[in-house]
């Protein structure tokens, strides 16, 4: 669809849904007339920048039933999410979202090359996890057969894989990982016949995408979205395997700075916020995702016009101020990785004569060993230098020994913040 | 001849040389030599000892970074003067030195002198061609 008539369709689906959710989800309500807001106010989409935000922390607080926009009668599903901290996210589907959560999980299918002669094979968690439901349900929506294994079981999993010729492989990059390795030490990589594997649900990694391509023999692309939005297939990648292409005709992406709140143009790093233009039940207007990304509305040369996602780079939760710079715990771990060092490090922020200093130690791996001071200090003045290149800002690096670094529970501990500012 | 040295990491903090000696007395593992290079953070100890690939199997397997560097050593009488020799045939010949130490060899008399050089074998050619050894 051109950009024109995307824009279009967006204002008038976006009029309609702020109306909808203002007459029947007082939490909403509340929300926009403590900003002054009314839906007379917003007549297309560049009016949503008017609109409050929502959080997780709104989530928590309306929790069950606070932001349902539909009666429950007219509910048929539930998904739900697990969350690292506070309440478990729970959101509600009529058979319309379904439908529709299915349909941009069936174009993330079609974009990968699945049409109804693939076999798809589901290794997701299938129920209250969205990944297998939503799978599934774009798998049927394409034609494709569907295998509806669910997560685990290894033995079995490659067992159908490679008895009912699967072509498609939907699961975790790390299980898809997994699977990589357990079919080359069984023997049975060769009875493989995988051409695409749509991997989501966890941060990865282009190195992680070479190796499983090289291992599965397929191509490997990434998929975006969350419980709240729906689930899986909020943005997919294309063949150009270069960015995850929006769904927007359902979902109106902007990138804000997570302090300010200011909107940020394409381009820009940033906080991740959706307002989902097509739900009944669980509308999410100016949802928070606190993932940062990029925006890039460059036309892809596969043809979509939507716009595309870079992959998430962060937590906005994990987000350190550094002499005024934003950085990212993950940009510091992608440096080391792209490196050849190991994903064993520690950032410590402190703040020496009002300046803030940043020291990265790393576990030094062992083929770095070198009997001079100087190859190792050579190492560590490359890192110091993609580090700069990466955050802008220079960090102090150094390599300590292995296991040197704290784990608390199996993890090490990533970041100390020691400046003492509030 | 060369030898090979054991290079090993060792963090600047209280008791991790300690811990590491008391690893190779564990082990039985005679230590012949030891110099430390230090950086701020680390340092870089170099030891030569009766069994090197008994000895950097053993850290290995304890993950401790080692790396293993053949060096040439050569023997020189204990008494003054005996290194200008060798030094001035380097010099004389462009070869640089990464670094040095030495130690009292356990033949009577003798000092053994670790040099660390880009290429071992022309170099103590050299060496042996000027008659310094």
């Amino acid at each position: 669809m051109p950009r024109e008539e995307l824009r279009a369709l967006q204002s008038e689906r976006l009029v309609r849904q702020v109306r909808r959710v203002y007459d029947s989800v007082p939490y909403y309500r509340d929300k926009m007339n403590a900003k002054g807001v009314t839906p007379d106010d917003v007549r297309g989409i560049e009016d949503l920048p008017k609109l409050p935000f929502l959080s997780k922390s709104d989530l928590r607080d309306a929790y069950p039933y606070g932001l349902l926009a539909r009666p429950l009668s007219e509910c048929v599903r539930i998904q739900s999410t697990s969350g690292t901290t506070g309440r478990r996210v729970v959101a509600f589907y009529t058979q319309h979202d379904i439908d529709l959560w299915e349909d941009c999980c069936a174009r993330a299918i079609v974009a990968v090359g699945g049409t109804k002669d693939d076999v798809c094979q589901v290794c997701y968690g299938y129920g209250l996890f969205t990944g297998g439901p939503g799978l599934n349900g774009g798998s049927h929506k394409v034609g494709c057969l569907t295998l509806p294994m669910s997560s685990g079981n290894t033995e079995r999993q490659l067992m159908f894989m490679t008895d009912l010729g699967a072509t498609i492989l939907c699961c975790t990059p790390s299980y898809a990982a997994y699977l990589a390795e357990s079919a080359i030490e069984t023997g049975m990589r060769d009875k493989i016949h995988l051409k695409a594997g749509i991997f989501g649900a966890e941060a990865w990694t282009e190195e992680m995408r070479r190796d499983i391509q090289d291992k599965l023999g397929l191509k490997a692309y990434d998929i975006y979205g969350l419980t709240e939005l729906s689930g899986p297939g909020v943005a997919f990648e294309c063949s150009e395997q270069r960015g995850m292409h929006i769904n927007e005709d359902h979902f109106i992406a902007e990138v804000i700075d997570p302090v300010t709140e200011e909107v940020l143009p394409y381009g820009q790093k940033g906080e991740l916020v959706f307002t989902a233009i097509t739900k009944e039940a669980f509308p999410m207007i100016r949802y928070r995702t606190r993932d940062i990304c990029v925006l890039n509305a460059e036309p892809c040369s596969c043809g979509r016009t939507h716009i595309r996602m870079s992959k998430p780079m962060g937590r906005s939760d994990d987000m350190l101020i550094i002499r005024g710079v934003n950085v990212f715990p993950s940009q510091i771990e992608t440096v080391l990785l792209n490196r050849g060092m190991p994903a064993n490090y520690q950032i410590t922020v402190d703040r020496v004569n009002n300046s803030d200093t940043l020291d990265v130690d790393v576990e030094i791996p062992p083929e770095l060993m070198s009997d001079t001071v100087n190859d190792i200090t050579r190492k560590e003045a490359e890192l110091v230098e993609a580090m700069r290149a990466m955050l802008g800002i220079t960090a102090r690096v150094h390599l300590v020994a292995p296991k040197s670094i704290a784990r608390s529970e199996g993890k090490a501990v990533r970041v100390i913040d020691k400046r003492k500012l509030y | 001849m060369i030898l090979n040295q054991i290079s090993v990491f060792l963090e600047n903090k209280a008791g991790k040389l300690s811990e590491f000696i008391r690893l190779l007395a564990d082990n039985q593992i005679d230590l012949q030599a030891l110099s430390i290079a230090e950086s701020q953070d680390y340092g870089i100890l170099r030891i030569i000892v009766d069994r090197p690939e008994a000895t950097a199997a053993l850290l290995r397997e304890r993950e401790w970074p080692c790396s293993v560097t053949p060096v040439l050593a050569v023997l020189v009488p204990d008494s003054p003067g005996s290194l200008t020799h060798i030094f001035s045939v380097l010099a004389d010949h462009g070869v640089s030195l990464a670094y040095s130490y030495a130690f009292l060899s356990r033949t009577a008399g003798q000092a053994c002198v670790v040099l660390r050089v880009d290429d071992n074998a022309s170099a103590e050619a050299l060496l042996r061609d000027a008659g310094a050894i």
